[in-house]
């Protein structure tokens, strides 16, 4: 006992020493430090002005960071952060509350779908002989003098009868809720401007954002959304200021205030003007080309192996008396990879239809299928086969990737097609599909702008079109003068790139050798800004 | 069906029915629901083998993953689709009295006369439903294809085109000060002035021969024909190495299912 005793005297003197040992330096650390730290110099020459080229809702601020700046060695080095802070009027603080209230109320709202089957499966329950509350897929509220485990059918269907009643009221409240909350919340957004104007009265300084020692700039780019958080209205007079933020955050340098700034939206964005004078190249050459080839100009196209094989495939196919496998991918009517698929498909088609062979195009978009059974059924009608057509012959497996997968595997290996033709957007199932199509021992050729997923055709199908020699092939085939002339000026756009690459290359070692910073500046003209 | 199926079918139906009592008794101290917990896992489990035994050849038990997979899934999003996109987002910025037919709140301030249009081209394209107007379909995907090809020429010129352009001015004499320099300096570390040269070379000259592989109106013959050559090499040893790196990926998948197939049906790994 005694030795318990002097143990725990022990523990009591130790726990009380370290206390005391940890207690004292902490507080005397923290009121050094606060001694210690003096006011920053602040920020100067802060501007601020309206983001360009943009939709509006930005503005951009610059400044000369503080002397005290930790990165300058001439200072004090006591600025550890720049807050930006933004004058917001009471008002727009009340507007974020309306938005939170009216997402709370509309995120809570449920439809009395959700609640009607409860209680109808609750009243089916009553109808079958369930007398017993706890039995209910949900509380019912019943008088206290009712016994719970035996309530009369009446009275039970009764209640559950009331609660619908009561729930479908309250859905009507809450959707009335909504409605109010939303044109009030709305209303009070479009006085935002005329709150910002009673600046300085009515309105506090608020932190917007951050930036490390060292930076002198900051975009506050706010959301053009009314119901975002960071929403910021254009068109308003709008005050910022910088302060230079000690190790202590209530030890700073407050900056000049600028403004007011008002940030607005650009019609044309001067960033992107080489991607306008790229197109009115590109437009020029096409139509001029277009022109040519319709005006009886043989435009030479180089021949694809790929496509050279497809009629050998059908050949084969026919002499099989197998079908021909036609997957599309998984790419939307409106993708390029998909439009040249259509033209091949209709090249296909046609061949197909002429030697009487079967087309099997499973689908994975809606829209997909329907363009694919326009284009095979002009095919058929081209071949001057158009009693062998049937809607069948293209048809909707589904829009979940990797169950299309299994369909398309199912009927490899099921109908056993002579050749498969992938043509299109394939993502991660390219590989699947082409190893399932070897297993088959069926023909394979494949065509795909997804660059992730050429190398998986390459080293299972028997022919592969690499990116654009699927965009060629359909020129290839279709012959047609405006996917020609496309073709052809599609291979000067290469060529200018060429050209611009080799003086891009040139001048860089003009001012490796110079010294002559413009020869730098070449690059700027193909900066394309956001 | 033949006597060696009906066999099969009975075995893998009582390896289920044991396997799903087997682990309802295991989750039963930790889970409520363990009856349908176990019946959920067991049943995903079944649905991976019976995925799997596509390796050996088809068989009714693929088939049957299969068409649910594919059934499941095709209901699922058209499901999706019409909750979601049309009654969730489009009907409540539309009517009130559709509104409160589908329960949705109505969103008077979202009231847009442009919506109207996407419900017009989508009502054109049930036209091909009728023998008579199908013809009227091919508007609403004219319409599809023309604007969206419109939109995405644009910035694939931009993404594809311009930015590569501006990517491939690399300097390819890098802190150059003559051939002596260059000599006395030389060694093969990663961020010396040898290796970086040799990227930006390789960079330049990928590029400029990969693009002459892609020019399809000029016969590939001569010094052309010998730049689209080595255009092509580099594209596949460009393949090689992304197929090495998918296939990596693709092991994390396979190595995902099975440890869903040994730790949460098994058990036999923690």
């Amino acid at each position: 006992m005694t030795y318990m005793l002097r143990i725990m005297l022990l523990l009591v003197l130790l726990a009380g020493v370290s206390g005391l040992a940890q207690d004292q330096p902490v507080a005397d650390t923290a009121a050094a430090d606060t001694a210690t730290v003096d006011p920053p110099a602040p920020v100067t020459n802060l501007t601020g002005q309206d983001r360009d080229n943009d939709h509006g809702h930005a503005i951009e601020l610059s400044w000369t960071p503080s002397v005290d700046d930790l990165e300058n060695p001439a200072g004090d080095r006591s600025v550890m952060r720049y807050r930006v802070m933004m004058w917001r009027p009471a008002f727009a603080f009340r507007v974020d509350t309306l938005r939170q209230m009216y997402e709370m109320v509309r995120n809570s709202y449920k439809p009395i779908r959700v609640y009607k089957p409860l209680v109808d499966s609750a009243l089916s329950m009553v109808e079958q002989g369930v007398t017993s509350v706890a039995q209910l897929p949900f509380k019912v509220q019943l008088p206290a003098d009712v016994d719970m485990t035996d309530v009369p059918q009446d009275l039970l269907r009764q209640t559950l009868e009331d609660t619908l009643e009561t729930m479908v009221g309250q859905v009507e409240v809450s959707k009335d809720s909504v409605k109010t909350f939303r044109s009030t919340f709305l209303d009070s957004v479009d006085a935002l401007t005329a709150a910002y104007a009673t600046y300085p009265n009515n309105g506090r300084w608020d932190s917007i954002g951050a930036e490390p020692p060292g930076s002198g700039n900051f975009r506050h780019a706010g959301s053009k959304d009314e119901f975002s958080p960071d929403f910021l209205p254009d068109h308003t007079d709008l005050y910022y200021r910088v302060d230079a933020v000690t190790i202590d955050p209530d030890v700073y340098a407050e900056s000049e205030i600028v403004g007011p700034i008002q940030s607005s939206g650009q019609w044309y964005n001067t960033g992107r003007t080489v991607v306008l004078v790229s197109v009115i190249i590109f437009t020029i050459f096409t139509i001029l080309f277009v022109q040519q080839a319709r005006g009886g100009k043989e435009l030479y196209v180089r021949p694809l192996a790929g496509i050279e094989a497809v009629d050998d495939a059908i050949g084969r196919a026919t002499e099989m008396g197998k079908p021909i496998l036609y997957v599309l991918g998984l790419g939307a009517a409106s993708d390029i990879a998909t439009i040249a698929s259509f033209t091949i498909l209709s090249r296909v088609a046609k061949r197909v239809a002429e030697y009487q062979t079967d087309l099997i195009v499973p689908t994975y978009d809606p829209i997909v299928m329907t363009v694919a059974q326009e284009v095979v059924k002009s095919s058929y009608m081209d071949a001057g086969r158009p009693d062998d057509y049937h809607e069948d012959m293209v048809y909707f497996v589904t829009q979940s990737q990797f169950a299309y997968v299994a369909a398309v595997n199912g009927v490899m290996l099921r109908q056993l097609p002579a050749t498969n033709v992938y043509m299109g957007k394939f993502y991660a199932e390219s590989l699947i599909l082409a190893e399932t199509g070897a297993l088959a021992g069926s023909i394979q050729i494949a065509g795909t702008d997804e660059i992730a997923q050429i190398p998986f055709f390459v080293v299972a199908c028997d022919f592969t079109l690499i990116g654009e020699e699927l965009y060629a092939a359909s020129a290839y085939l279709g012959g047609e003068p405006i996917l020609l002339g496309s073709l052809k000026a599609q291979d000067y756009a290469k060529a200018l790139f060429v050209i611009s690459a080799i003086v891009g290359f040139v001048f860089l070692v003009l001012h490796d050798i110079t010294g002559v910073e413009w020869f730098t500046n070449f690059k700027e003209w193909y900066r394309v800004s956001d | 069906m033949k006597r060696s199926s009906l066999l099969v079918l009975a075995v893998v139906v009582i390896l289920f029915a044991i396997s799903w009592i087997l682990k309802a008794n295991q989750l039963s101290a930790t889970e409520e629901n363990y009856i349908l917990e176990a019946f959920l896992i067991t049943f995903a489990a079944f649905l991976t083998l019976s995925v799997l035994s596509f390796l050996y050849k088809d068989n009714p038990f693929y088939k049957f993953a299969e068409h649910l997979f594919v059934g499941v899934s095709a209901a699922f999003w058209m499901c999706l689709g019409f909750w979601s996109t049309l009654v969730k987002n489009l009907i409540p910025r539309l009517s009130e009295g559709l509104s409160e037919f589908f329960n949705e709140p109505y969103m008077p301030g979202d009231y847009n006369f442009f919506f109207w249009i996407p419900v017009i081209l989508g009502i054109l394209l049930l036209m091909r439903l009728s023998k008579e107007h199908g013809w009227i379909a091919r508007w609403p995907l004219a319409f599809i294809v023309g604007t969206t090809a419109g939109l995405n020429f644009v910035r694939y010129l931009r993404s594809d085109f311009i930015e590569q352009i501006s990517a491939t001015f690399v300097p390819l004499l890098i802190e150059w000060q003559g051939v002596g320099h260059f000599f006395s300096n030389f060694n093969l570390a990663i961020d010396g002035q040898f290796v970086m040269m040799l990227s930006n070379w390789v960079i330049f000259v990928g590029v400029m021969c990969g693009l002459i592989y892609f020019f399809f109106s000029k016969e590939h013959t001569g010094v052309f024909g010998t730049a689209s050559r080595v255009g092509i090499w580099i594209l596949m040893i460009t393949f090689g190495a992304s197929f090495g790196y998918t296939v990596m990926g693709r092991i994390s998948l396979l190595v995902g299912r099975l440890t869903f197939l040994f730790k949460d049906w098994l058990g036999l790994i923690s």
